[in-house]
């Protein structure tokens, strides 16, 4: 008796605690209210499964408890049963894949004329680079990376020389923009995720990796790293900015592009090694 | 009884056992080959994924693939031999002819051992040339998946000497007939792991 | 359905069982500690699992301790925090859980429940303990090593793994790698021994279909394990070479904190499929015994037999299949080719079905049984509740475009450790309240029983339940403290810390049920040969605790299915496997078994 209504109280308890939780996502930032409602309707369909299974669990173990005399009943298997239930089931994962699979297409197909920049990690921390004037991020090479280049971007390369470099800075976004984030790690495996963006992707030494988005509101928002990278991993934090384009773009405009910052390191005025910056949390 | 019978039989329904009491007297198969089967399924997947590994890392762009070292096809005729050695070993146990039981497998072993000796020569040779293991992502798949198979054939011949070893000691075929069955049956899989493994160091 | 009545076989002498090369041992040393007997090799295999699996139960309160006081305990500093979850999670899935099911429960129980004597290969068969002890001492080693344990994370990505940014990068690393090449040769040793076991030793009458559930779990997850254990050693020993050979397997081009090292042109990526090729079957490897000890349990407990037993067995085939082309669902954010999401993310909900449908059969043999809540019930019932649970967050994981915000938050450690964490552990405890008696002789005390169940399925309940719901928040998992932060409101601490209470109750409630297990084998009621009246051959033996050689003179033959309970007309409510037919008076429509040869 008592193990019954324990067994309905968890049903209830699990469904009055997410009812009230005060824990639920955050306030979503871009374009992927899509992916919480694949998430929304996940819950109803688990969800009704959840209390339907577990309460007719706890119903049978009140019901069918031992009883002086009683016995149980003989029953090897019914096909009948067991194919509706099949069915079932699967219809109940074919509504929550199909939708979930159009939502990962749009996901992975970035739209024409969206935005390019470039995330860098390493341990622990966030650089950014810009196209620059004409539209083309430089080519880059870990071979190249030196504490004047700290992005390894190629010299050679004309299309370098405008990128804009953001180190040590937050990052800043146009709001209803696409933008593309091609991720790249000099060392090891990190993770750019926003938690309101709802997007992440992992960064891999020696590959670009990509994902998009469209910042839907302004607002600052934490970046934090999603794939453990060492012992700063928790550490390994950055801010983002979503503004009004105006705004962006003069912020834009202050930062240094790849040649000045070459010509100032050469000039000797300003020899800061920030790749060693992080080597400060270990 | 068929696989998919004995899958879905209702067993509830039938009681007893069979009529036939030597049903369950003795299994068809020896457990030894039945184990050795099973233990060769576990070693496929774990070259098959060596395989799929080397044919990922292949597609990056820093491989150059090994030139091919001649003394290679030499010991892959070693290795046939010895492979045929153990097959002839076999035959002889089946006809009962102690001499030809020993026979084989002395030459079966001593043509294994003569292919790792080969093995380890071009491994030397190879870094002699200045193919390190480090040079290149091909060299280290070469040297690991040689050293695999080696490594394994080193096992079987552990096996092959306590076979080898019952066969001078004892003079009854029977007592060792299994033995050298198991012993062929491993050799002849290991040879086709080499002919594989050196077909994909030809291709690349 | 045949429906021939039934037309009673006269009783089958037992075939002559020739007293096969069993093994005898001649002293205490080859009786207890380097023994051949399948059953003493289980308890060495148990009782080393529960020993390295505390380690892991204190490094859970240290890590968990952290996370709910952050600011508390200054000898937890983030080099070791990162070690503790490392060693961890590599404890409890490796070398506790697949230790103790198929080490611990499969040498105690194939030979039993299928009629042999003993494992095939008994020689093999130790040589597996001994190895696997190596590897856990191995493992244990690398705590004492310059530089601490790895900490890496359970899944060893490279390149951080090896790189010096990583706690332990330098002898743990080696050590930990070492320690798994080794419990992987140990392991495919033991493994021999349980399929071969399982299809050669069956004594007469028991087919295929005869089995009980149990050993169809441990004997598909073993094949799993044989099959995929392979891509970890590969993983392995590649690793090794990049770490100590400086070969670039999986190392790209790397500028670590300015830097430029010698490697290049590898892929972390392929390491991370060998991972996962290995690592999703390996979930399965833990929870197929799982599904079929309880199985078992809820069969013998409700007196009923199981629902759709070809059922189950076919879904325990078709999830072993299935979970070999699942893997790269772990990896939805990994960075592979995106495209890869919809094939994973199908195949992966596709095993959703047969999973389900064994949570139905569990729950319909309830339903109209005669339901005894005995504690190995309890842990059933438990069981269902956490496995549904984490089963229907595994959907969430599994769904790819779902996965993207979850994916590396707290909600996937609330998932794995309710469903392959809670869910066999609950397995675990009602499969030793139920087979106790069988191994010592005696029962396991009632009240300590009691206290143990409800505390530690409430408690196992209330820690990862609330957890899914930080992930939901956003907090990353594997993060030494979160800080300040824009969108962690406090009361999410507050939670954090009443997780960490709870773990630190649960995790002492097991002392409870460790005392319990030493206290009862010495002040336990004494026990029945077959207290629960269940109908499989493991409470047939003549002896209680079964002697060398399982079953005395002569082997039973098995004239049934393992789940004749509450047969209508016959006069208890079960009939064991070696019941003949002529000394049952049941009313069952069967057939007699006719030989099937020409």
């Amino acid at each position: 008796m008592i193990v019954a209504f324990v067994l309905l109280l968890v049903v209830i308890g699990s469904v009055g605690f997410h009812l009230i939780s005060p824990w639920w996502w955050t306030p979503i930032a871009s374009n992927w209210g899509y992916i919480d409602d694949t998430i929304n309707l996940t819950f109803w369909i688990t969800g009704f499964v959840f209390v339907a299974v577990l309460t007719f669990m706890a119903y049978c173990v009140f019901r069918f408890r031992h009883t002086k005399g009683h016995k149980a009943h003989y029953e090897p298997e019914s096909a009948k049963l067991e194919i509706w239930l099949s069915v079932l089931t699967s219809l109940g994962v074919i509504a929550m894949l199909t939708p979930g699979l159009f939502v990962w297409y749009q996901f992975i197909t970035v739209p024409d004329g969206a935005d390019e920049f470039e995330v860098l990690g390493q341990q622990w921390m966030w650089s950014y680079r810009y196209p620059g004037k004409d539209g083309r991020l430089g080519k880059t090479d870990p071979r190249n990376v030196t504490a004047d280049n700290p992005f390894g971007i190629d010299t050679a390369d004309p299309a370098g020389q405008d990128d804009v470099l953001v180190q040590g800075e937050d990052l800043h976004l146009p709001l209803d923009r696409p933008v593309k984030f091609l991720l790249r790690s000099l060392d090891v495996l990190h993770d750019f995720y926003v938690p309101q963006f709802r997007a992440k992707m992992d960064m891999i030494p020696g590959m670009i990796t990509y994902f998009w988005i469209t910042p839907t509101r302004t607002g600052t928002f934490d970046i934090l790293c999603a794939e453990l990278c060492g012992v700063g991993h928790h550490a390994m934090r950055g801010i983002v900015v979503v503004e009004e384009e105006s705004a962006y773009k003069d912020w834009l405009a202050q930062q240094p592009t790849f040649a000045q910052s070459l010509a100032k390191a050469n000039a000797g005025t300003r020899r800061v090694s920030t790749l060693n910056a992080g080597g400060s949390v270990r | 009884m068929g696989l998919f019978q004995q899958l879905t039989e209702k067993s509830w329904i039938e009681e007893g056992v069979e009529a036939d009491p030597r049903e369950r007297a003795a299994p068809a198969h020896a457990n030894g080959k039945v184990g050795l089967w099973v233990f060769l399924g576990t070693i496929s997947s774990l070259f098959m994924l060596f395989l799929s590994a080397n044919y990922v890392r292949m597609g990056y762009p820093d491989w150059k693939p090994m030139s091919e070292h001649g003394l290679l096809w030499f010991n892959t005729g070693l290795l046939v031999v010895s492979s045929l050695a153990m097959q002839w070993a076999v035959t002889a146990a089946r006809r009962r002819k102690l001499n030809g039981v020993r026979n084989g497998l002395a030459l079966g072993g001593i043509f294994a051992f003569a292919f790792l000796a080969g093995q380890l020569l071009v491994w030397r040779d190879l870094v002699d040339q200045g193919h390190y293991i480090t040079t290149n992502p091909a060299n280290a798949f070469y040297y690991v998946l040689t050293a695999l198979h080696g490594l394994h054939l080193s096992g079987g011949l552990v096996a092959w000497a306590r076979t080898f070893a019952r066969a001078w000691r004892d003079h009854n075929v029977f007592d060792v007939r299994l033995s050298v069955e198991l012993c062929a049956i491993y050799w002849h899989y290991l040879l086709g792991v080499w002919i594989v493994l050196f077909a994909v160091l030809l291709i690349t | 359905m045949a429906d021939v009545t039934n037309r009673d076989i006269d009783y089958v002498a037992p075939a002559e069982v020739e007293e096969e090369e069993l093994y005898h041992a001649h002293s205490w040393i080859t009786k207890y500690v380097f023994s051949q007997d399948a059953k003493v090799i289980a308890i060495q295999y148990s009782l080393t699992a529960i020993a390295i699996g505390l380690v892991g139960l204190v490094l859970s309160w240290l890590m968990r301790l952290q996370l709910g006081f952050p600011d508390y305990f200054s000898f937890i500093d983030a080099e070791h925090y990162y070690q503790f979850i490392t060693m961890h999670g590599m404890i409890m899935v490796v070398y506790l859980l697949t230790a103790l099911f198929l080490g611990g429960f499969g040498n105690y129980f194939i030979p039993l429940m299928v009629g042999a004597r003993d494992m095939v290969f008994p020689y093999v068969n130790m040589l597996s303990f001994w190895i696997y002890l190596i590897a856990v001492l191995v493992l244990v080693a690398s705590f004492f090593v310059e530089g601490g344990p790895t900490g890496a994370g359970w899944t060893l990505y490279p390149p951080q793994t090896i790189l010096s940014g990583t706690p332990g990068s330098d002898g743990g690393i080696v050590l930990m790698l070492v320690s798994l090449a080794l419990f992987i040769v140990g392991f495919t040793m033991g493994g021999l021994n349980y399929v071969v076991t399982v299809l050669q030793g069956r004594t007469r009458g028991m087919t295929m279909m005869r089995l009980p559930l149990t050993v169809w779990g441990i004997f598909i997850a073993t094949i799993l394990a044989l099959l995929a254990f392979p891509a970890l050693f590969v993983g392995a020993i590649m690793m090794l070479f990049d770490k100590l050979l400086g070969t670039s397997f999986f190392m790209p081009a790397i500028v670590e904190l300015g830097e430029q090292l010698s490697y290049g042109g590898g892929s972390p990526l392929l390491f991370q499929h060998l991972f996962w090729f290995f690592g999703h079957p390996e979930v399965y490897i833990v929870a197929l015994p799982a599904f079929g000890i309880v199985s078992d349990l809820i069969s013998v407990h409700a007196r009923k037999n199981i629902f759709g037993y070809r059922m189950m067995v076919w879904a325990l085939v078709a999830i072993g299949g299935l979970s070999f082309i699942v893997w790269a669902h772990h990896m939805y954010v990994s960075g592979m080719n995106p495209y890869f999401g919809f094939f994973f993310a199908t195949t992966t909900l596709i095993i959703a079905i047969p999973t389900a449908l064994k949570v139905y059969n569990w729950v319909l043999t309830l339903w109209q049984g005669d339901i005894h809540l005995t504690l190995p019930m309890l842990f059933a019932l438990a069981f269902i509740v956490t496995f549904v649970n984490g089963g229907i967050t595994g959907l969430f994981l599994g769904n790819v475009v779902v996965d993207v915000p979850l994916s590396d938050t707290m909600f996937v450690v609330a998932h794995f450790h309710m469903v392959m964490g809670v869910a066999p552990l609950l397995v675990i405890f009602g499969s030793i309240y139920h087979w106790y008696p069988k191994i010592t002789g005696r029962m396991l005390n009632e009240g300590m029983g009691q206290f143990h169940f409800w505390v530690t399925f409430l408690g196992a309940y209330a820690i990862f339940f609330p957890m899914h719901y930080l992930g939901f928040l956003g907090v990353p998992r594997r993060y030494y403290e979160i800080g300040e932060t824009m969108f962690v409101p406090d009361s999410a601490q507050t939670l954090s810390a009443f997780i960490t209470v709870m773990t630190l109750i649960v995790g002492f409630s097991q002392v409870v049920f460790l005392f319990n297990l030493v206290w009862s084998l010495f002040h336990g009621e004494k026990a029945d040969p077959n207290p629960w009246r269940a109908t499989t051959l493991e409470w047939q033996t003549p002896e209680t605790p079964p002697g060398h050689g399982n079953f005395g003179k002569a082997l039973p033959i098995v004239y049934r299915w393992a789940y004749d309970y509450s047969v209508p007309g016959a006069k208890e409510d079960f009939i064991p496997q070696n019941m003949p037919p002529s000394k049952v008076s049941g009313k069952k429509k069967t057939k007699p078994r006719r030989a099937k040869r020409k």
